[in-house]
């Protein structure tokens, strides 16, 4: 028979049964509250709150939408987007393909000293200054919808001029049937560029006519203020009745030539992208209908309008043309 | 490891399932989703239910590799998770995204390959929740729960086309997701492969040495 050696833990020393049980209830606690906390941190690294807005420079001597042939206000019933959803909701893929990240990452773009060169096909080749190039025309305050591919849309008050009256500078010549855009390559100043998310640098083009028509401007401002980098500063094309990506941000380069000019996301899908990327409720994207939109800060949707609401103005320039072919 | 008080634990792991929906509300309820609150929500109840749907991937692997066998007893609730984002990501379509416009939503289904893929991997997860019962296990038989639950494959492959289609060009986040996806399937192929080897050695299908 075995007999039991005594314990060498004496009694005294047995942690009390009370004491044990409120340990093991703060190491619970504990655990509980680290692991929730942790899965709310590791949350929190996906959903990053917006940044405070960083305001521009005010922009003197802007001609406010006068009343009359070129008219520009706020569309009735459409109010305008608010400053801090303009800027910090932008695809700029040369900064981040995040649209909320753009804003941050585009901080310290650096759009001073700034050239823009217009060549090709035209009488008077010509490299402008930024200061200069703004001086070519009035800056007018034009308020525009935005109806970006990706069904949601703005309606933002731009402050720019008329293409045309950059083109009417260096005057094109009679082969010239389209005019194609670069935005700067520098990776140093544009991270994202390193990445092969697209082909750098980007590209758009326009045909000759969709430029020089009164509603295609160069925007250098907006709500008043130069443009924050985010939103394609120091220069930015705009053309209203077409998806957002056709509106080629800071931009470099301006040629003119005779044929259709290379487009960055054509380039990168082209069966969901093509050269005219006119807004058309009835040409849909192989992924989504394009019928409808979510204007930033509504709930409901909204229907598309043919040529995003400038129908009167443009169709136009496409009569007799096969829109759904020449999406 | 040995195996934790299963009770605690659940009630551990079903309080951390609930953190992002309820980050996700507050953040909505205060208005810090963004410029587009209701893509963000898609999107991450999306990616969300993508979470979950490997995290139950992830018992069977790591049950082999330790030998910690209680991981089972977690994986209905995180599985069921999974279930409860997928459908938060369904009604944002459904609801915010077409406001429950039945033709609107069968012409998306029928025609873009995007969505279509997106709603069978959906749908696929809806018998996997309603057997999910001991009551139904039972009723199905084990092996017959077991062959049905393996749709979970299905789900996450096509979760994962779905989610690498409805991005435009950064598709860095969405090929992660299938290396990730790829290593837990994977790791069941080789296993499987290797333990039927092993039993045909032992079977005594042997080359005799020459």
């Amino acid at each position: 028979m075995l007999i039991k050696k005594p314990d060498d833990i004496k009694s005294s020393e047995i942690t009390d049964k009370k004491l044990y049980l409120t340990r093991r209830n703060f190491m619970r606690g504990a655990a509980f509250a680290a692991s929730t906390l942790a899965t709310g941190f590791v949350y929190r690294q996906f959903a990053v709150p917006a940044p405070p807005p960083v305001k521009g420079e005010k922009i003197e001597h802007v001609q406010t939408a006068q009343a009359g042939a070129e008219s520009f206000p706020p569309p009735p019933g459409e109010a305008l987007t608010s400053y801090q959803e303009i800027t910090n909701y932008n695809n700029f893929y040369e900064f981040s393909t995040g649209k909320s990240k753009v804003a941050t990452a585009a901080r310290d773009f650096v759009t001073r000293p700034w050239t823009v060169s217009v060549e090709g096909l035209v009488q008077k080749p010509r490299v402008f200054d930024l200061d200069d190039l703004l001086k070519i025309a009035p800056l007018e305050e034009r308020v525009y919808r935005m109806r970006c591919v990706e069904r949601w849309s703005m309606v933002i008050p731009w402050v720019g001029f008329p293409l045309g009256k950059l083109l009417q500078q260096v005057e094109p010549l009679g082969q010239a049937k389209y005019v194609a855009f670069q935005t700067l390559h520098d990776p140093k100043r544009m991270p994202n560029q390193r990445s092969g998310v697209l082909e750098w640098p980007y590209v758009e083009g326009l045909r000759l006519d969709e430029a020089l028509h009164p509603l295609t401007i160069l925007a250098s401002g907006l709500y008043g203020e130069t443009l924050p980098p985010q939103n394609g500063a120091p220069l930015r094309l705009v053309v209203p009745w077409k998806y957002g990506f056709k509106g080629i941000k800071s931009i470099v380069k301006i040629t003119l030539t005779d044929r259709v000019p290379p487009t960055t996301w054509n380039i990168a899908a082209p069966d969901e992208y093509g050269f005219y990327s006119n807004v058309n409720p009835r040409v849909h994207h192989p992924r989504w209908s394009q019928a409808k939109e979510r204007r930033i800060g509504e709930f409901s949707l909204r229907d598309t309008l043919p040529f995003n609401g400038y129908a009167e103005q443009v169709a136009g320039l496409y009569a007799g043309m096969d829109l759904r072919a020449n999406f | 490891m040995s195996a934790p008080d299963i009770n605690f634990t659940r009630i551990v792991l079903f309080t951390n399932g609930l953190v992002p929906a309820t980050l996700l509300a507050w953040d909505a309820y205060q208005g810090k989703l963004g410029a587009n609150p209701i893509e963000f929500a898609t999107r991450a109840t999306g990616v969300l239910t993508l979470v979950f749907l490997f995290l139950t991937l992830a018992v069977t692997p790591l049950r082999k590799l330790t030998g910690a066998n209680w991981l089972v007893k977690f994986r209905r609730l995180v599985g069921l998770y999974a279930f409860f984002y997928g459908f938060l990501h369904f009604l944002t379509y459904t609801w915010f995204d077409k406001f429950f416009n039945a033709r609107e939503i069968v012409e998306d289904v029928s025609n873009r390959p995007f969505i279509t893929v997106g709603m069978a991997s959906f749908l696929l997860l809806v018998p996997l929740a309603l057997t999910s019962t001991n009551g139904m296990i039972k009723r199905l038989g084990g092996k017959r729960w077991a062959k049905l639950h393996k749709l979970t494959y299905v789900a996450a492959i096509g979760g994962v086309i779905h989610y690498y289609m409805g991005v435009k060009a950064d598709t860095t986040v969405p090929l992660l997701f299938a290396v990730v996806l790829a290593v837990l399937l994977g790791y069941r192929w080789i296993k499987s492969r290797m333990d039927a080897a092993t039993k045909n050695s032992t079977l005594g299908i042997q080359t005799p040495p020459r």
